[in-house]
C-alpha cells in the first residue's frame, strides 16, 4: 500500500483531510476515499498542516463544501483545486 | 453480524438496587455553594471519601431548580457511588435529596448546618463519613454481565482527526456493544447543529424523532435569542479551528460518527435517568465537556468514552473518563492524558474494526478498576448546568 497523505470521507466530498504532518506546494499527494476504498491523486498548491482540508476541485463563491457526503458550509472566496480550505474562504450556513 | 471476541463480564460492585458500579466512591455532596467548605473539610478528615463542591443551589426556581435536584439526586444514585452524605444549609432541600437517593437502598445520611455551625457539623458528618468509608472499603468486585455497563460518550477539543478516526472508533464500539444489552448515551445538542436533520432520522420511532427535533429547535431558538452576533467565537472553538475544523456543520457531522450506525430509542432531559431499557439514548446537554459528563453521570451512566483531537483533559469525580485520540501530535505532546491511541488509523496501519476492539479492551479494563489517565491526574470536574439566573 502506498502512503496516504489525504483521506476523503465520501466519494461526493469536494475536500480531503491532510493526515501527515503537512503537505507543501507542488507536492503530489496520494488520497484515499474511505467510503469506497478508492485512490486519487492531487497536487497541493499551498502548505497545509495535519488535519486541515484541501480542495479537490475548483470552487467558486457561493458553492457548497461537501464533507461526509453532506453540506458543511459555503465558499466565501473562490478556491482553486489543491488550495487550503478553512475559515478564510469558507463559512457556516447556520447563524 | 458482529462476532464478539471478548469476555462478556467485567468486575464491578453490585449495588442494592441491582445496578453495578465500576467504582466504589463514598461522596460528600453539598446541596449548595455555601456548604462546600463543610463537605471539603469532611473529605479532608476522612480518607476514602470525596467532596463534590459546586457553585449553585440557592434561590433557583422552576425548571432550573428541578434540574439542580435531578443532578444532585442522580449523582448520589449513580452505582459508582457506594454511600452518600448530603450536607446543606437548610434541612428541607437536604432531606428531599436524601430521600430520593435512599430509594436505591444504599447508605445515605443528610446534615444541615443552620443552627449548628460548620465546626459541629463537620464533627458529626466526619463520624458518619468514617463509618460509611470503612463499610464501603469491604465491598468486593464481583463478576457482572457486560450489560451492566452504562456507557456515555462526548467528544471535546475535536479536530478533523476526531471525525476521521476517534469518533468512528466509538461508533464501532457502540455497534458491537449495543447488541449485548448495554445502555448508551450521547448528547451535545449544540454540536449537532448542521447534522440535526440527519440525526433526527436516527430516532427509532416517530416519537423519538419528534422529541429530538423539538429539543434541537428549542436549543436553536435560545441561541438566536441570546447570541449577540453568531457563535463563531465559540462554535467551532479556537482549538477546533487550529485543528482544521472550519464550521459547526463540519464539527457536527464529525461528532455524529460517535453513534456508529445505531438508532436512539428516546430523548432524555438533562440528568434524566433512562427508563426504556437497554439501547442508545440522546440526552439534551450542553456541549461543554464537564457539564455534559456531569449530566450523563447523573443520568446513571457508569463509564465514559471521550474522543479528543487537540487534547481535552476533562475528568469526572464519579464516572471514569477514558480518552482516545487519533491525532498523532496530541498522542506525542499530551500522552499522560490519552488512554487509547488510535492514530494509526490515519496512516492506515489500523482499521476501525481493530480500533474498536482496542477501545473495548480498554473499556473493560477500566470497568474492572484500572485508573484512567484523568483519574490518575486528579481530574474531578463536577459542573452543574444552569438554565437561567436565580431569583
Amino acid at each position: 500500500m502506498t502512503n496516504t497523505d489525504i483521506i476523503i470521507h465520501d466519494e461526493k466530498d469536494n475536500v480531503g483531510v491532510i493526515v501527515i504532518d503537512k503537505v507543501i506546494p507542488e507536492q503530489n499527494c496520494e488520497c484515499w476515499i474511505m467510503e469506497n476504498d478508492k485512490s486519487a491523486k492531487i497536487q497541493a498548491k499551498n502548505e497545509i498542516p495535519l488535519g486541515h482540508k484541501i480542495a479537490m476541485s475548483d470552487l467558486n463563491e457561493g458553492d457548497t463544501i461537501i464533507k461526509y457526503g453532506h453540506d458543511i458550509g459555503k465558499v466565501v472566496k473562490s478556491i482553486k483545486k489543491g488550495e487550503h480550505v478553512h475559515v478564510h474562504n469558507v463559512k457556516t450556513k447556520k447563524w | 453480524m458482529v462476532i464478539w471476541k471478548f469476555q462478556r463480564v467485567f468486575l464491578g460492585y453490585k449495588r442494592e438496587n441491582g445496578r453495578a458500579g465500576t467504582r466504589n466512591h463514598v461522596i460528600i455532596l453539598p446541596v449548595d455553594d455555601i456548604s462546600n467548605a463543610c463537605a471539603e473539610a469532611v473529605a479532608n478528615n476522612i480518607k476514602g471519601t470525596i467532596a463534590l463542591p459546586h457553585s449553585y443551589g440557592r434561590l433557583q426556581f422552576g425548571a432550573d431548580l428541578e434540574l439542580h435536584f435531578r443532578t444532585m439526586i442522580g449523582t448520589g444514585k449513580n452505582p459508582n457511588v457506594a454511600a452518600v452524605i448530603v450536607v446543606g444549609i437548610e434541612p428541607k432541600w437536604t432531606k428531599r435529596i436524601v430521600d430520593a437517593i435512599a430509594t436505591t437502598g444504599k447508605p445515605v445520611e443528610g446534615f444541615s448546618i443552620e443552627g449548628v455551625g460548620d465546626i459541629d457539623t463537620i464533627a458529626k458528618v466526619s463520624k458518619k463519613a468514617q463509618e460509611f468509608s470503612m463499610w464501603a472499603s469491604e465491598k468486593q468486585r464481583e463478576e457482572c454481565p457486560i450489560s451492566d455497563l452504562w456507557i456515555s460518550v462526548k467528544c471535546g477539543e475535536s479536530d478533523t482527526t476526531s471525525g476521521l478516526a476517534s469518533n468512528p472508533t466509538v461508533g464501532n464500539l457502540m455497534d458491537k456493544l449495543e447488541p449485548l444489552g448495554v445502555h448508551l448515551c450521547f448528547g451535545e445538542t449544540s454540536e449537532l447543529t448542521g447534522a440535526e436533520n440527519v440525526c433526527a432520522k436516527r430516532g427509532k420511532t416517530p416519537e423519538a424523532q419528534e422529541k429530538f427535533i423539538k429539543t434541537w429547535n428549542s436549543y436553536n431558538d435560545f441561541i438566536l435569542k441570546e447570541a449577540t452576533d453568531d457563535l463563531s467565537e465559540s462554535q467551532p472553538t479556537a482549538g477546533n479551528i487550529a485543528g482544521g475544523l472550519t464550521t459547526i456543520e463540519e464539527k457536527a457531522f464529525g461528532n455524529f460518527q460517535k453513534i456508529g450506525s445505531r438508532q436512539f430509542i428516546d430523548v432524555l432531559e438533562p440528568a434524566e435517568e433512562p427508563t426504556k431499557g437497554k439501547g442508545l439514548y440522546f440526552m439534551d446537554t450542553s456541549s461543554a465537556a464537564a457539564e455534559c459528563v456531569t449530566l450523563q453521570a447523573a443520568g446513571g451512566f457508569n463509564i465514559h468514552l471521550f474522543p479528543t483531537g487537540q487534547g481535552n483533559i476533562i475528568g469526572n469525580p464519579i464516572e471514569p473518563v477514558i480518552k482516545l485520540t487519533a491525532n498523532p501530535l496530541t498522542c506525542k505532546t499530551m500522552s499522560e492524558h490519552i488512554d487509547v491511541d488510535v492514530s494509526k488509523i490515519l496512516s492506515r496501519q489500523m482499521n476501525l474494526d481493530q480500533a474498536g476492539d482496542e477501545l473495548i479492551k480498554a473499556t473493560i479494563r477500566v470497568a474492572n478498576g484500572r485508573l484512567t489517565c484523568a483519574e490518575s491526574l486528579g481530574h474531578k470536574e463536577f459542573v452543574m448546568t444552569k438554565l437561567y439566573r436565580s431569583a
